[in-house]
């Protein structure tokens, strides 16, 4: 338990906390008291007409397939965004914490990918793979896969999850190499003198000590796909083909500003916050007990 | 010219949060999504009809894509700071009629500064689509565009096609395409940008078949989708049936097929008049036809405009609004829309600027040019050629795109695809216009 610190004067506590609060209610609640309101509201677009219409946006949500998809998507999307960038990033930094000489330019190099927008990175898969005059499409091709991302579900998700995981590497790659450094060398040392071979190593000792860092870097993962991955799917795909890439995010945007239902959209927003509360609530309730803090 | 820019810079901020001047001279802002040649364009009209006379300046100010620039102006109308001027897409004309609350008619804004509206003098096509049931003109064609066909004449030599012939139905289309395929002359046969409005939209009105009720909308909103005919089942499963083998190739919702024939990799290729440009700038030895048409209608009626239009934003001053409809004013006169079409591409607005640009020969030197205005101009429209008018026409365009990629990808047929597209669609209008 650290000690507790006492202040003097009962008022300058609440000021010193006064700006981060007001910061709180100026950026979060207003704007999620808005979208409650506005979720409960039927109305035209200019907000000529507009109705109170308690839950019924909720229940019109609810009852669409459309939405019941969009979730499976997101699902399928989120998933396979955080294991793969999280894996490839637990592999290349272990990799690279072996490396003797220039690491520092080895590592410099792995977090490049970070600086790059999501849109640009979009763009940039958007190009390599494109069907008719992408590289990588090419080769695809030539290795006998009909790649198709315009038409094909699974190729569009593919390309989305590669681009989406391409970009969040870096940022794992950071963390965990952190992490990696963290761990003593000595408990290596000892397991390597009793006989424990690589591999054997990394699952019960690294793996293990590393489990505060993944679990972070799990909580960011989700958050990422769930949230920054818009600018990424509205250049590559754009939620299509059909609605196969569609993610919760893209279908606020889409039914809010394409398609101007604002209530559907403000009802969206208000589940995806309820879904996101909820599951950073459950990650740190379940999944942090069984992390071992070093 | 310095101090003329810095004012004009300093009026497009001031405009955002202020309706009154402080300058002597009333102020017009206009809002467009307008980029790159078309963007000079706007710039190059604002200036000049700022330095023909003294009493209003127009402030263009740039708001991203049609969609972008849409919800801009919506924002800044919900706000209370919207523009005067607006520029809206085709698609979201249903959007702004039925915000009546939120705009002014344009024939109001022209009548009201003691101008006449003579509709005589514009394409009718054009005028029909941006008019109230009761012919009144609601918002100001800018750009307007048409369907056309484009074809590769290298690739039609080598597969052994009539290169001054381009096919003139889809039944030759597709023939063509199979012909294209076949010989090997390129990897594809037929691709198409904008499916939704050039194979729903205008090939309805092309063909004179409906595409909904209430005249597509343009009589009441209350709309149901007659797109599961026979003829449009027809189309699309000849379309489908393409797919299968590569014959037609899929490039995307909008207008990204351009790529593909740009690549060569078609010879057959369905775009808007106003991608012209791009096709000009390649270098390729290119053909321009017709829309084609369905030899099971009576024949080609007219097309439809795409592209967008002004809309006058409610609750401006008097003074405000004489200075809009001094500008429409200007952008009517036969030089100004001389400059805008052969400039950007698009149709003229006033049958006096097309007969000036065929004076000029322009037409002679790009016979291209003519074929978009032929095919708007042609006959007068009926009951289903003079547009399609939803509140919700871009939500119902996701839709049909969905299906048709669904259909694309072999999940259903063309039947089912259309069948669908009428339900949700059906759905998704009714509860547009329950607000």
């Amino acid at each position: 338990m650290t000690p507790r610190v006492v202040f003097p004067n009962r008022v300058l506590p609440y000021l010193l906390v006064a700006p981060q609060l007001a910061i709180t209610l100026v950026f979060f609640y207003w704007p999620a008291g808005q979208a409650l309101y506005q979720s409960m509201l039927k109305e035209d677009p200019f907000g000529l007409r507009s109705k109170f219409v308690w839950f019924a946006n909720f229940e019109k949500v609810l009852s669409d397939p459309a939405y019941m998809n969009s979730i499976k998507v997101t699902t399928v999307f989120s998933l396979a965004t955080a294991i793969v960038a999280m894996s490839v990033a637990l592999l290349l930094a272990v990799m690279a914490d072996k490396v003797v000489r220039g690491k520092g330019i080895y590592r410099t190099l792995m977090i490049w990918p970070y600086a790059v927008a999501p849109a640009i990175a979009g763009m940039l898969f958007l190009f390599m793979f494109n069907p008719s005059i992408g590289t990588l499409a090419v080769l695809l091709r030539k290795a006998g896969f009909a790649w198709d991302p315009l038409l094909n579900g699974t190729d569009a998700m593919m390309l989305v999850v590669t681009a989406a995981a391409w970009k969040q590497i870096s940022y794992n790659f950071l963390f965990f190499v952190a992490g990696l450094q963290a761990i003593p060398k000595t408990l290596i040392e000892a397991a390597a003198i009793d006989g424990a071979g690589e591999t054997k190593r990394f699952w019960t000792i690294i793996f293990p000590l590393l489990a505060p860092t993944t679990f972070f870097l799990l909580v960011i993962n989700t958050t990422y796909a769930f949230f920054d991955t818009f600018g990424i799917i509205h250049a590559v795909t754009g939620g299509g083909p059909g609605k196969s890439t569609e993610t919760l995010v893209y279908k606020v945007y889409n039914d809010g500003f394409v398609n101007l239902i604002l209530g559907d959209s403000a009802a969206q927003s208000v589940i995806l916050m309820v879904i996101v509360i909820a599951l950073t609530a459950v990650q740190f309730r379940y999944v942090e007990k069984k992390v071992h803090y070093g | 010219m310095k101090f003329h820019g810095f004012a004009a810079g300093v009026a497009a901020t001031l405009t955002l949060f202020s309706t009154t001047s402080a300058f002597a001279v009333t102020e017009i802002s206009w809002w467009h999504a307008m980029t790159g040649a078309n963007a000079e364009v706007v710039d190059k009209i604002s200036k000049d009809f700022n330095a023909s006379q003294s009493d209003y300046e127009i402030v263009p100010v740039f708001k991203g894509t049609y969609p972008e620039a849409l919800n801009a102006g919506i924002a800044a109308f919900r706000a209370g700071q919207s523009p005067d001027i607006l520029q809206v897409f085709d698609v979201g004309t249903g959007v702004m009629m039925a915000a009546e609350g939120a705009i002014k008619p344009v024939a109001e804004v022209l009548e009201g500064a003691g101008l006449k509206f003579d509709k005589s003098q514009y394409l009718p096509g054009i005028v029909a689509y941006y008019s109230k049931p009761d012919g009144t003109m609601l918002s100001f064609p800018y750009n307007s565009s048409s369907p056309i066909l484009y074809y590769n004449k290298d690739i039609f030599k080598k597969a052994g096609l009539d290169v001054d012939n381009p096919p003139k139905t889809w039944n030759e289309v597709w023939d063509a395409a199979k012909k294209i395929k076949s010989s090997g002359a390129a990897a594809c046969g037929y691709t198409s940008t904008w499916l939704t409005w050039i194979h729903l939209e205008n090939f309805a009105a092309w063909n004179d078949v409906s595409y909904g009720t209430n005249e597509n909308g343009l009589a009441g909103g209350e709309v149901e989708l007659k797109i599961n005919a026979p003829i449009f089942v027809n189309h699309f499963q000849a379309i489908a049936d393409l797919a299968k083998d590569g014959t037609f190739k899929y490039g995307g919702r909008t207008s990204e097929a351009k790529q593909i024939f740009l690549a060569g990799e078609c010879g057959i290729f369905t775009e808007s008049s106003g991608g012209l440009g791009d096709i000009v700038k390649s270098g390729m030895n290119y053909g321009i036809g017709q829309l084609p048409y369905d030899t099971d209608a009576k024949g080609p009626q007219n097309t439809i405009p795409g592209g967008a239009s002004l809309w006058v934003m409610a609750g401006k001053t008097d003074e405000q609004y004489k200075g809009v409809a001094a500008f429409f004013d200007y952008l009517s006169k036969t030089e100004v829309q001389e400059y805008l079409h052969q400039k950007s591409g698009y149709l003229p607005v006033t049958l006096a600027a097309y007969e000036a640009t065929k004076k000029s020969g322009f037409y002679d030197e790009n016979p291209g040019r003519e074929t978009p205005i032929l095919q708007m101009m042609g006959k007068a429209p009926t009951a289903n050629s003079k547009g399609v008018r939803l509140a919700n026409l871009p939500q119902v365009r996701d839709i049909e795109n969905e299906e048709f990629e669904k259909m694309l990808a072999g999940q259903q047929t063309a039947q089912q695809a259309l069948d669908n597209a009428v339900k949700r669609g059906d759905a998704a209008i009714k509860d547009a216009m329950g607000n």
